[in-house]
């Protein structure tokens, strides 16, 4: 009995093991060959480089086209922050009406919302540029930054939404027989308690910001302004085919921000993708 | 509460997208049928949603509409909108690079989303195991989740695959044909599917998630009834974990449709070799914002909003036979 036990969970963790490292070859595979030289990236099956050298984090600390690499990096943070600020803030509210109010209108609008979820993004993409064309917004910030203001995330706004459900009411009440109102209720009662699904929101928000292409591509056309996506393309697209070990340097930068996430708040992320799919 | 993705207690859930909507949500609390509501509440209620409101009317019922009009339009973004009726929905589909990227996105979807799934189930039925370190295998398997839509990985991902990278040499190593995936068209395919596969720890939480709410009972039970581990799986572990296989099949169908920019930055923004990865989402760009055919682009959007509209009844309408919901009259 203790024989077949102990043969089992030789088979899980062989299994389990071999698929990690299947899964994480890739990113060990990026991290050391930014620690190569240029030459040795391609055409070389060792994972470990031959002599390490620092020179490609030089290359990609000198910038791209004259712009220092840490205005990219300035950037990125500037809208992943601004785009967390705004979404938790709007979600949040969203979430408590839909979750707490009781208002004419409410059950059409949230099934409206959850509808979005499922609508390809791409349909409005076009319309919204020449918005933002016409308004004179192209090469700023706002058209990336408006839809986190205004709880466009469906995806936040469900989560908060669960999440508030299942606060007991009767915190709700006690704060009514005390005079709150509706506000009050929101900002004293429900909004502490909603930590856990702040945090979730913030770190998913953050990250997805962090790693957005479509939308800096679309509407930024000057450099300074340039988030790190964009730069990383720029970079491939201008410089030399042999040139990887700078492209390694700087894809292993890019994502410094979303491993710390990773490995902080791994506990917030994998539950914030488990209640997308269950729960309700 | 109930582990499905459906109305508590409600009818069937019928095959659209507002239908989902409500079952996604709870359904209203029964007593509040009356419609009466208290002034306080209305404004209070007005007041939190507005921020909401204005986002949906603003940034996509209005570009919606929007769009729709442009579609029967010749647009360049610097001439004003002229009418052409069906005209740019007639190109469409004499245009060869549009039916390219229609196949294209085609086999991805239909190809890639079900390799990635059952990628994930197994990795999902994997860690549902009693052992331990199941949260650090976890961990790791979502990994790439986070990740695999960067451009960072897309720069990984083709040196990898370019010729006499590091795929080419292994391939070399065992003796299989020489040559790299990135510019041979043949092999651009599985190369974008592999990226997909990779991000296959998302779907997989999900799977563990339902995994671990199906009843420990059930397979007691089955189990003194004699029923061994192959039948226990199929006659309770499918059936349970069907609400979530659908849930995943219809997010994971939704979002294959839209990448971007993996294939992009592979790419380099052309959709070659030979447009094998112009997918539709890289096309519309492409015609939209490089060429500035903005009409054409709309007809576009709205092809694809239609083709992922009757994808989802279809889904919805199919999923009456073959998902179960548990716990509810039904």
């Amino acid at each position: 009995m203790k024989a077949t036990r102990r043969l089992r969970s030789l088979v899980f963790h062989a299994a389990a093991v071999a698929a990690s490292i299947v899964v994480l070859y890739p990113a060990v595979w990026m991290v050391m060959s930014s620690f190569k030289p240029g030459n040795q990236i391609i055409g070389n099956t060792s994972i470990l480089p031959e002599t390490w050298t620092l020179e490609n984090y030089v290359t990609a600390f000198g910038g791209i086209g004259g712009v220092p690499f840490t205005s990219f990096v300035w950037n990125s943070v500037v809208l992943a922050v601004l785009s967390v600020v705004g979404t938790v803030a709007s979600s949040a509210v969203a979430a408590y009406a839909f979750a707490r109010v009781s208002f004419p209108g409410r059950n059409v609008m949230f099934a409206v919302m959850i509808g979005t979820l499922l609508l390809p993004f791409h349909v409005v993409i076009i319309p919204q540029y020449i918005m933002f064309n016409s308004a004179g917004l192209v090469n700023t910030y706002v058209p990336l930054l408006a839809g986190k203001f205004l709880a466009s995330e469906a995806f936040f706004v469900f989560l908060m939404v669960q999440f508030i459900r299942g606060i007991p009411r009767e915190l709700d009440e006690a704060a009514r027989i005390d005079g709150c109102g509706h506000g009050r209720t929101f900002g004293l009662v429900i909004l502490p308690l909603m930590r856990p699904a702040i945090i979730t929101t913030s770190i998913f928000m953050f990250i997805w910001s962090w790693n957005d292409f479509l939308g800096p591509l679309l509407y930024l056309k000057d450099p300074d302004l340039f988030p790190l996506p964009i730069a990383l393309r720029q970079y491939v697209d201008q410089t030399s085919v042999s040139d990887y070990g700078a492209q390694m340097a700087m894809a292993v930068l890019a994502l410094v921000p979303v491993a710390l996430f990773f490995i902080i708040f791994q506990r917030y992320l994998i539950q914030g993708v488990a209640t997308q799919g269950l729960k309700g | 509460m109930p582990t499905t993705t459906a109305v508590p207690g409600g009818a069937p859930p019928p095959p659209s997208a507002q239908q989902l909507a409500r079952g996604e949500g709870d359904a209203p609390a029964p007593g509040r049928s009356v419609r009466r509501y208290r002034p306080e509440d209305t404004r209070a209620g007005y007041a939190f949603v507005s921020p909401w409101l204005l986002g949906f009317v603003a940034l996509t019922a209005f570009p919606m509409l929007a769009s729709l009009y442009l579609a029967f339009t010749d647009y360049n973004l610097f001439r004003a909108p002229e009418f052409v009726g069906l005209d740019n929905f007639a190109d469409l589909f004499t245009d060869p690079r549009f039916l390219q990227s229609c196949q294209v996105t085609a086999v991805y979807v239909f190809v890639g989303t079900p390799i990635k799934l059952a990628a994930s189930l197994g990795a999902a039925l994997l860690l549902n195991t009693k052992h331990r370190g199941q949260g650090v295998y976890r961990s790791i398997f979502y990994l790439p989740s986070l990740i695999g839509a960067s451009v960072s990985i897309a720069i990984i991902w083709r040196a990898m695959f370019i010729d006499d990278g590091v795929v080419d040499q292994i391939q070399q190593l065992v003796g299989l044909p020489a040559g790299g995936w990135v510019g041979n068209p043949d092999m651009t395919m599985p190369m974008m599917i592999l990226l997909a596969v990779w991000t296959f720890g998302a779907p997989t939480v999900i799977f563990l998630a339902g995994l671990k709410q199906v009843p420990t009972e059930l397979y007691e039970a089955a189990e003194v009834d004699g029923a061994g581990p192959v039948r226990r799986f199929w006659s309770i572990t499918v059936p349970m974990l069907s609400p979530v296989v659908f849930f995943n099949l219809l997010m994971e169908t939704i979002s294959a449709f839209q990448v971007f920019s993996s294939a992009f930055i592979i790419s380099g923004g052309t959709g070659g070799p030979a447009g094998s990865t112009l997918f539709y989402t890289l096309y519309l760009y492409l015609r939209g914002f490089q060429d500035f055919r903005m009409g054409y682009a709309s007809a576009m959007a709205w092809v694809l909003v239609i083709v992922v509209g009757i994808i989802t009844a279809v889904l919805f309408r199919t999923s009456r036979s073959w998902v179960h919901y548990t716990g509810d009259v039904r």
